[in-house]
């Protein structure tokens, strides 16, 4: 696993206060997590700040998933 | 009851009459207090009234009117607390009082920004943490012109009931996370902005008021005190009319 996807992993672990291994790619922030809308806003505010990135609205929308947000990040991170 | 030990609070325009009995009262009732105004001399003065020894109480000066402001504010106040932010409490504003047909526009920005811009920073700066902590309290100062509307102010009370509809939707943003966020909203209080009328005009005004009297800065500190405290814990949205019955919304 990457280094970018560790760190979302950790940060999905810290903020939703869910079990490492529920974390898997495939889990949705709301379906899978127990995320609300709040936290979802919340989790991509803490993916900003830990990977120096900005999320504009309509990508955050976009991100559901574990795997959604690792991608996004890479790709930002690449460019 | 309503006690705030252990607290932190930001009042912003705490060097006016009503800020500076928020202040205060909060103060009064064991809270930590920042006070943030744009007149460091006289916010230096009014915290060495509220606490001579300097004990809970610091000042943290701030010229809202500049867009950067509010988020500055909260970090030092934050810094100079020592402490995360439990309460803020929204009652730093301005009139530019004119008939509408009369009206620049610089008279209409100058008010929305610092009466409901500034308070919406505020508000997004401080509920950041309010929402990671799940505890917190935004009391923001409205007026009774912002229900009922006011010859000579189409400026100041688009601002109050912008606060109003604000307050409703961030209460319900950040319900689910023990934060709440409420109004209240004075009625005529006795304040260096109401000592310019005339005899005649207060005798008008005294009419209108059911209670008989002006309101006192501390009426107004004391409703703040209650929205800020833990009692409070489930009231949400509202607006706590202080007015001595003169508009019943």
């Amino acid at each position: 696993m990457s280094e970018i996807a560790d760190k979302v992993k950790k940060i999905v672990v810290e903020h939703l206060g869910v079990e490492e291994s529920k974390v898997t790619p495939e889990a949705s922030f709301i379906d899978d997590l127990g995320a609300d809308s709040l936290d979802t806003v919340e989790l991509v505010m803490a993916f900003e700040e830990a990977f120096s990135v900005e999320i504009p609205e309509d990508a955050a929308e976009k991100i559901a998933t574990v795997k959604d947000a690792i991608d996004y990040i890479e790709k930002q991170k690449a460019a | 009851m309503f006690r705030l030990d252990g607290k932190t609070a930001l009042v912003t325009g705490a060097s006016g009459g009503i800020g500076a009995a928020i202040a205060r009262t909060l103060h009064a009732q064991g809270a930590r207090v920042v006070l943030s105004g744009t007149r460091e001399a006289v916010l230096a003065a009014v915290a060495a009234e509220i606490a001579p020894d300097g004990e809970r109480v610091h000042v943290c000066p701030a010229d809202l009117s500049d867009p950067a402001a509010a988020d500055a504010l909260v970090s030092a106040a934050e810094v100079a607390a020592g402490a995360p932010l439990d309460i803020l409490v929204n009652n730093a504003g301005l009139t530019r009082d004119g008939l509408a047909i009369r009206m620049k526009d610089e008279d209409w920005n100058r008010v929305l920004e610092v009466d409901l811009a500034a308070p919406f920073r505020l508000c997004r700066a401080v509920l950041k943490g309010m929402l990671r902590r799940r505890a917190g309290r935004i009391v923001s100062i409205a007026s009774i012109v912002g229900v009922t509307g006011n010859a000579g102010q189409a400026n100041y009370a688009a601002a109050k009931a912008g606060m109003i509809g604000m307050t409703k939707s961030l209460a319900q943003e950040a319900g689910s996370r023990g934060v709440t966020v409420n109004v209240v909203a004075p009625g005529f209080v006795q304040t260096a902005m109401t000592d310019v009328l005339s005899e005649g005009q207060r005798e008008k005004l005294l009419g209108g008021i059911p209670l008989g009297r002006m309101g006192k800065p501390e009426d107004i500190a004391a409703s703040v005190a209650y929205l800020a405290s833990d009692e409070a814990g489930w009231i949400t949205g509202t607006t706590l009319n202080v007015n001595g019955g003169m508009a019943m919304p």
